[in-house]
């Protein structure tokens, strides 16, 4: 069986850790040359290149933070004198702030989306613009919450459900242009940030499985493999859609 | 690579022509054992199964016409005796009768809901009953009419409607027995079916063509693909999903 990214360039946004991570593995082992982005873990993104390539694999770490215009016009002029062409882009880089509408500043209002819908759009339209001649595939990483929302998310389901209209809306535009763009909704996931936040051992994570009829919660790999079918010709014929990988949760 | 449905027995209800040929032909391809469910049409069911025979694979072909209780009951006997076990059902056997209000009839009613609905429910029953430990897989042909009806589509899209709900009802009952049921929704696709509702060919596909932003219709195995990715282990984190396949047409 043939790998079924082969040779394909793909740029992943905010993969030096999490889903981000994990998808950059899965789509260097389908054959693909990954461009692994990161805002601020220099040490985590060439940790995970030094893996790829270990497997065989070819990746290149770019440091780029999504909120800034001049940073994502950096990125993909990277990785084209790096790899010569862009076939996927996986918009996953996001800000997840928990705090209830009292909490909420200007601050953080403006930060969450500066880097997930603003982000997502600067760094779409830049790999469109470099998917020239035999289209490609863009993924918009969204999440449960921009349908089923938990008190505490505002901002973040806000720039998600966002998220989740852009892709219908570019599924429209870039059709024609033969390159397709779809929406993964993961739900709790367990990564890094996870971890950090406090999420797992926690009665959220409690709450979170008895929600979920497959009963446990995601590892960045569930999410990856999906991804990879997206990304791939099996995916041919689907665009502008949200499939939400969240083992039967809402 | 190994191959994704490797050993696994699948059951595709109305699969002597059409979508559900091309999901028992990419089926048997990706290594499944395939059930190869006809109503009346003998002779395409078993080109059909010489088809994945001549290709190295396994197949055989069991009339039953699903609103029959009597009928899916030995349909999946059937399969039982020749393969000892099923891991994937499609509910793919469906009417579709373009009527107007004025023109429907109970017959025409009655008809498109035994097969269509009552017929889906009776065979992920059975298909239930015979799952075993290690879980399984439905998937229910839907269409984007489910979503977006077009007139004339009434009481098929209506059952279709409430197939997708029978999706998500499912994905929570049967999740804790790790068996997952999805929704694929197909656009127009060129099958014998379309070809002999006078679809193909003419003003009515140049405008269905118009809606698509991938910009043709479909063909099946455009969506075989996406159900061999549902059936595999690579979608083992997606239940309760309504995937539309339609190249962006909404």
């Amino acid at each position: 069986m043939n790998l079924l990214l082969k040779d394909k360039v793909a740029v992943i946004t905010g993969s030096s850790q999490g889903i981000g991570a994990g998808i950059a593995k899965a789509f260097a082992s389908q054959g693909a040359r990954v461009v692994i982005n990161y805002r601020s873990n220099h040490r985590k993104a060439d940790q995970l290149v030094d893996e790829i390539i270990e497997h065989g694999g070819k990746a290149i770490a770019i440091r780029a933070d999504i909120s800034e215009p001049s940073d994502i016009a950096q990125l993909f002029e990277t990785t084209i004198e790096v790899f010569g062409r862009l076939d996927i882009l996986v918009n996953n880089t996001g800000i997840l702030e928990f705090e209830v509408l009292d909490a909420i500043t200007p601050e953080n209002l403006q930060a969450q989306i500066d880097t997930n819908l603003i982000g997502t759009i600067l760094c779409t339209q830049k790999a469109a613009a470099l998917m020239i001649k035999e289209g490609g595939s863009i993924i918009n990483i969204s999440a449960t919450t921009s349908i089923n929302p938990l008190p505490g998310t505002l901002v973040f389901s806000a720039t998600k459900a966002a998220i989740d209209n852009i892709t219908k809306v570019l599924s429209k535009e870039l059709g024609p242009r033969n390159i397709r763009i779809n929406t993964i909704a993961p739900g709790m996931t367990e990564t890094e940030g996870s971890h950090e936040k406090g999420m797992m051992g926690s009665v959220f994570e409690q709450q979170n499985i008895s929600l979920t009829p497959l009963g446990r919660i995601a590892q960045p790999e569930d999410i990856a493999k999906v991804a990879v079918f997206l990304a791939s010709d099996d995916a041919a014929w689907v665009t502008g859609e949200r499939i939400q990988v969240s083992g039967g949760q809402l | 690579m190994t191959l994704k449905l490797k050993d696994k027995v699948a059951v595709v209800t109305g699969a002597s022509k059409g979508i559900g040929a091309g999901i028992a032909k990419a089926y048997a391809s990706a290594g499944a054992k395939v059930v190869v469910n006809y109503a009346k049409d003998k002779d395409r069911a078993e080109k059909v199964v010489d088809h994945i025979i001549d290709l190295g694979g396994k197949a055989i072909a069991v009339q039953a016409d699903v609103s029959k209780p009597a009928d899916v009951e030995r349909l999946f006997k059937e399969a039982i005796t020749a393969f000892d076990k099923v891991d994937i059902l499609v509910n793919n056997a469906g009417i579709y009768d373009v009527v107007m209000l004025e023109a429907l009839t109970i017959e025409v009613l009655q008809a498109n809901i035994n097969t269509n609905l009552i017929g889906t429910i009776l065979c992920a029953q059975k298909a239930v009953e015979v799952m075993g430990t290690d879980g399984g897989n439905i998937i229910n042909i839907s269409s984007t009419v489910s979503v977006n009806p077009m007139p004339g589509t009434l009481i098929y899209a209506a059952t279709k409607a409430a197939i997708d709900n029978i999706t998500k009802v499912l994905a929570k009952e049967l999740g804790t027995k790790k068996i997952r049921v999805n929704t694929i929704s197909p656009g127009i696709t060129e099958t014998e079916g379309s070809h002999e509702q006078g679809f193909m060919g003419g003003e009515w596909e140049a405008q269905l063509v118009e809606q698509v932003p991938l910009g043709r219709i479909g063909q099946p195995d455009d969506i075989a693909k996406v159900a061999v990715f549902l059936a595999s282990d690579d979608a083992g984190w997606v239940t309760g999903e309504r995937i539309q396949v339609a190249g962006g047409q909404i």
